[in-house]
């Protein structure tokens, strides 16, 4: 075993809480490329649950406009998956939180997956989100990697996943599963149609082993509050990015945009 | 057959199915189904039907003797710009809208770069009375008008595509995009052997057409099926695995895939995929790539739009790294001098891309009495706006 003797985060973090989880996402190097450890800081200070570190990619296919473009500035910044690496590595010096990193499998690839996850692990890594890395790809290629750092790998189940795969991917997961809001890209919704409720309730019922976030089209308080009461908890993602695009005061922005969220009405 | 595609997707280490979640259950569908549908006899008969009559196939296989006596060679032009829309690509969009009609899909969405391929899906659009969204780089939009036009004529929407480079690569992110928000009724007909398991070996099976026919043609005209080489242009590679197909398992078939060099390989303006590329994970499939150290897409550069693409299917990267396809490259300038010699010879203006394949003539050994096939994929008509900027006739 090659595992950093050392609780996973994500586990620790379910063990002591499982209604009303926030993690909020954001892409390493956006706004400005050495930001990734001071918005990491100030989430952590403010009450979020979970850290996402989004790697960005020249090619985002699952992602909306506003995740796209904060990529494409990221990459014009200078960010590469070496330095996020470091600055995780900073970040974890001094916030306790899981901290996940999501990103497509390509530069995953090209770091080599064996190295990425030695290195990951090493800089507090507690799990991965790799939207186009499927399960079958995942056991058959790269579990043995994974696990034997000990960094969970986190699986997506969307409204049109039949109840056999959400079964076979609930067997399969460990930490969370990942639940996608409706069909379509990361990005704000207005609200929750009838259609997800009955989607999020049919998830419900099932039972699952593991707890389940909600992300995609999660955005304020009210689609919070909605989805916290079918799920462990849910993922904010392009609404914070929107926010940072606007914030000349990040100290004060990123509480108040955790405490809007989070506050009971 | 040797080169087919395994039961898990993959060509040698190439392949696969590297797609997000939310689009597993139509690519599985898929899947589980192309096969027994493009077997069955129904199928085959409307495709057949359509190939004949609409397409206007067989297309000939065309002797080309003056070129012939320029390079002092036996060369034949199988006239794929002779295809009704006037390049191969309606082979394969004929072909996945029977499938998207059996498999109870009603609206269609497609990406093109030069248009060639939206135009084929609108044109197959149009003939079956189907809804169509093709996406376009905007770059591209503003390039290659006339074929815009086309598709509008013929009742599609054409979308720009805004992100990255605006070109083809973008066009194919937001069709992946559009297909990944409309999940239920949507079929997205992909342009080339390109994107995740079944598309590479589903677009090779319908552009293996063009083989098939060579095979016949060349028996009637030499009493064997057999050429000494094939000759043909690979941007994805559609045209290149159609007039592959039914040679791979012919060892003594020599087989040329001609990239595009741009502005030369080593100029930083390329799209030579096999130079260029290692392997990476893009549009669903792993292949070679032309990418970063770091794994970020390069935009490649051709003058030619349909040959402006980063990667190649996966087929054609196992079949590079099985030593099966030698692979050359034409430069802009080349092809453009082949492009003109051959209208000037055959009286035939060829589409950009299908000159890189007779640029790659030079390139490649042969005797004088070898037979050489090339795949003409396309014709230049939508190409005159390079040719008169270009000059040099």
């Amino acid at each position: 075993m090659k595992t950093l003797e050392k609780e996973n985060q994500t586990e620790e973090l379910f063990k002591r809480k499982n209604k009303n989880l926030l993690s909020v996402y954001y892409t390493a190097g956006y706004p400005a490329l050495n930001d990734t450890v001071r918005i990491g800081q100030w989430l952590a200070q403010a009450g979020a649950d979970m850290i996402e570190i989004g790697i960005p990619f020249s090619d985002p296919v699952a992602d909306g406009p506003v995740i796209q473009e904060s990529s494409k500035v990221a990459l014009e910044n200078g960010m590469t998956l070496n330095l996020l690496l470091e600055q995780v590595g900073e970040l974890r010096s001094g916030v306790k939180i899981p901290i996940v990193l999501m990103g497509y499998i390509n530069p995953i690839l090209q770091m080599g997956v064996a190295s990425f996850c030695e290195r990951a692990a090493h800089a507090g890594v507690d799990a991965v989100i790799i939207p186009d890395l499927p399960l079958l790809e995942y056991q058959e290629s790269y579990q043995g990697i994974f696990e034997s750092w000990g960094i969970k790998n986190i699986f997506m189940v969307t409204p049109t996943t039949s109840e056999e795969r959400i079964r076979a991917i609930d067997d399969s997961s460990s930490a969370f599963i990942y639940v996608v809001s409706s069909s379509g890209t990361t990005g704000a919704r207005k609200d929750f149609s009838g259609e997800q409720i009955d989607y999020l309730n049919r998830l419900k019922q099932m039972k699952l082993k593991n707890p389940w976030l909600v992300g995609f089209g999660v955005s304020n308080k009210t689609t919070f509050s909605t989805i916290c009461d079918y799920s462990a908890g849910a993922i904010v993602g392009s609404a914070f990015i929107a926010m940072l695009k606007n914030s000349n005061n990040f100290s004060a922005d990123i509480p108040n945009f955790v405490q809007s969220i989070k506050a009971k009405s | 057959m040797k080169y087919q595609v395994d039961e898990r997707g993959y060509y040698g280490r190439f392949g696969g199915a590297f797609i997000p979640e939310m689009l597993y259950p139509n690519v599985e569908a898929l899947r589980t189904t192309y096969l027994s549908i493009i077997e069955s006899t129904a199928f085959q008969n409307e495709m057949d039907d359509l190939l004949k009559n609409f397409v206007g196939r067989p297309t000939p296989l065309y002797f080309a003797s003056r070129l012939s006596d320029q390079l002092k060679a036996k060369i034949y032009l199988k006239r794929e710009d002779l295809c009704h829309t006037g390049a191969h690509k309606v082979n394969n969009t004929v072909g996945q809208i029977i499938l998207a009609r059996h498999m109870g899909k009603s609206k269609i969405i497609a990406e093109t770069g030069a248009g060639q391929h939206g135009v084929a899906t609108a044109t197959v659009c149009a003939l079956m009375g189907m809804e169509c969204l093709v996406y376009m780089g905007k770059l591209d939009m503003e390039r290659q008008k006339p074929n815009v036009e086309r598709m509008r004529i013929l009742g599609a929407k054409v979308v720009p595509a805004l992100s990255g480079s605006m070109t083809l690569k973008d066009a194919t992110n937001e069709a992946m995009r559009h297909w990944i928000s409309h999940p239920k009724d949507t079929h997205y007909i992909i342009g080339s052997v390109v994107g995740p398991h079944p598309y590479p070996d589903m677009v090779a099976r319908f552009q293996s057409v063009i083989s098939k026919e060579i095979r016949s043609q060349l028996i009637a005209e030499q009493g064997n099926p057999f050429p000494d080489h094939v000759v043909a242009c690979i941007g994805g590679g559609s045209n290149a695995a159609g007039a592959f197909y039914h040679f791979m398992d012919e060892p003594h078939v020599h087989l040329v895939g001609v990239e595009a060099a741009g502005k030369g390989i080593d100029s930083g303006e390329s799209a030579a995929t096999t130079a260029l590329g290692k392997p990476g994970v893009l549009h669903g499939s792993k292949t070679l790539l032309m990418q970063t150290a770091d794994g970020q897409v390069i935009e490649p550069y051709s003058i030619s739009a349909g040959l402006d693409y980063p990667g190649i299917g996966p087929l054609h990267a196992h079949l590079l790294d099985v030593g099966r396809v030698q692979f050359v490259s034409a430069t802009d300038d080349e092809a453009m001098q082949a492009g003109i010699a051959l209208s000037r010879l055959e009286g035939i203006i060829p589409a950009i891309e299908s000159a890189h394949a007779i640029a790659g003539l030079s390139k490649m050994n042969y005797d004088e009495d070898d037979v050489i096939v090339i795949n003409l994929s396309g014709r230049g008509d939508k190409d005159l706006d390079t040719y008169i900027r270009y000059g040099n006739y």
